[in-house]
């Protein structure tokens, strides 16, 4: 295990150690004390690292993620692992707006709860919130699963293309073109196995699906009046 | 941009330290606005039968006697004058509207920047740091204090556009964000008797929570109302006699987040100014929601 002290080193310093460390590299283990709350801490890194943040962190912690294992041991500021490629970011406390924004690949999970716009115009990302999600969540999703543990906020998956949703608590409300879809048994399955890697004890059986009604796709001359 | 942030005390033994805990925290947000930095502090408060004000003068070196000398004799009135930076703190006996009336007729160059029984008002443009140098705020003791940086967009940057901006007896706001209903809605203030120093957006939602506030609602009403008649991007930090709100608009795009500890409730744009109090590491910390009006200490 190496530690490193973002106070002393700062997040320049700390990112590009992290970046010039070949990907066969034995030393995988890094815990990075002191994150004060900077921001773009262990962004883009691109190798099968494990990463552990002894506090709370500012924006874009974790951003563009590849390989790596990284977990935030507090509070995660906005956009957190946004664009995240692959590998698994893991946050323990609550995350701030747009968690998981535009995210490719990999697994993030958030302890708490999410705030606005979690997931907004992901990819391929597999999101799981043990808490709630806040307004404008999975807006145009376009690939991938976020599950929510807690309720959703209002214009839940607002213009979505094909991301899947599922919720355990209650939806304020859903966005344009969301709807509620039936949980067939390729879903359950998934779902268990999304709930298994977040930690979760929660049973699929008890979450209800959301997703794309798919009437977005192309203009229907029948919503020319609304333009 | 800009950067708003906003400590409570829970714990009366922390009184004291109130100016160091937040000095971090202030200059934290330097890069967030560097063109002007201000804050409302709460302390000393005065008797029931007296007012305090926060004036300001663009000169460094005016002669505040002569309002001291000047108000006494006609109002009849006790005046207790203290220097600070270029800014008075003036603490009288005369009635609020009446000092405000002498002294718009008399020394129209002074700015009123802040009135109540507890509530003190230091802004002026510069580097946060260089502001709260000037006005000795290392030193300051109080319950809670509110404090803004400011990268100006909407106008100009000048001590009279920095925030806060006082929004009645001890209650005054700082903003992160931007109005687009601002003009309108002065005009309509205007009509209804509000005055305005700047064309600065900021004092067009003080006037409407003061305005608000006047016509009989509660400051959570007039927060309320605000959602509905404000049109724009923001986050607001109220700080009130005794304590602080925070709202956010129903979009909710301007950073906010919040912090509580045994002893004490912090408000920042950003984590890191909240970072450098001490528990901080283990606080509760999250994002309030949109629309939800948040109020510690206070009555709202």
């Amino acid at each position: 295990m190496n530690e490193l002290d973002l106070h002393k080193e700062g997040v320049r310093g700390i990112n590009s150690l992290l970046h010039s460390l070949p990907k066969n590299t034995n030393e995988k283990h890094w815990v990075i004390h002191n994150p004060m709350g900077q921001h773009s801490i262990a962004c883009g890194i691109d190798g099968p690292l494990q990463i552990d943040i002894r506090g709370h962190v500012g924006f874009y912690c974790g951003g563009m993620n590849k390989d790596a294992e990284l977990t935030i041991h507090g509070h995660a500021g906005v956009g957190t692992a946004e664009n995240m490629m692959s590998g698994v970011v893991w946050v323990k406390g609550n995350s701030s707006e747009s968690a998981g924004a535009t995210g490719n690949g990999g697994l993030l999970v958030i302890d708490g709860d999410a705030s606005s716009r979690c997931g907004i115009s992901m990819k391929g990302i597999d999101i799981v919130v043990g808490g709630s999600v806040g307004h404008m969540s999975a807006f145009m999703a376009q690939r991938g699963n976020l599950v929510v543990c807690g309720d959703a906020g209002d214009a839940l998956g607002d213009s979505i293309y094909e991301a899947r949703l599922y919720v355990k608590g209650k939806v304020a409300s859903l966005g344009a073109d969301c709807i509620e879809k039936e949980m067939r048994a390729e879903h359950l399955a998934e779902l268990e196995r999304l709930l298994k890697a977040a930690g979760r004890k929660e049973k699929p059986s008890d979450f209800r699906r959301y997703g794309s009604a798919r009437k977005l796709y192309n203009f229907s001359v029948d919503h020319a009046d609304a333009y | 941009m800009c950067g708003i942030v906003g400590l409570y005390l829970k714990n009366p033994k922390l009184k004291p330290k109130l100016g160091k805990m937040f000095k971090p925290m202030l200059i934290e947000m330097t890069n967030r606005g560097p063109d002007s930095a201000g804050v409302a502090i709460y302390r000393n408060p005065v008797k029931k039968a007296q007012t305090k004000f926060s004036l300001a003068h663009d000169d460094a070196n005016y002669d505040w006697k002569k309002i001291d000398v000047g108000l006494e004799r006609a109002l009849k009135c006790d005046c207790t004058i203290k220097k600070i930076g270029n800014h008075c703190i003036l603490v009288t006996t005369g009635k609020e509207p009446a000092v405000v009336a002498w002294l718009k007729a008399h020394h129209p160059d002074v700015r009123v920047v802040g009135s109540g029984h507890t509530i003190e008002i230091f802004k002026e443009v510069g580097l946060p740091a260089n502001v709260y140098d000037k006005f000795d705020l290392d030193e300051a003791q109080g319950t809670h204090i509110i404090g803004h940086t400011r990268m100006a967009t909407e106008s100009a940057v000048t001590t009279a556009g920095s925030h806060p901006f006082a929004t009645g007896a001890d209650l005054c706001l700082v903003h992160n964000g931007s109005l687009s209903n601002h003009n309108r809605l002065r005009e309509n203030l205007r009509k209804e008797g509000m005055d305005f120093q700047t064309e600065n957006d900021t004092e067009v939602a003080a006037a409407y929570m003061t305005w608000k506030l006047r016509g009989g609602a509660t400051l959570k009403e007039a927060l309320e109302d605000g959602l509905r008649d404000l049109d724009g991007f923001y986050t607001f930090l109220v700080g009130t006699a005794d304590g602080f709100a925070v709202v956010r608009d129903p979009i909710a795009c301007k950073h906010a987040v919040m912090a509580e500890t045994d002893d004490w409730v912090a408000m920042a744009t950003e984590y890191r100014a909240i970072a450098h109090l001490p528990g901080a590491d283990t606080a509760k910390i999250w994002e309030p929601e949109p629309t939800i009006v948040y109020t510690w200490g206070g009555h709202a």
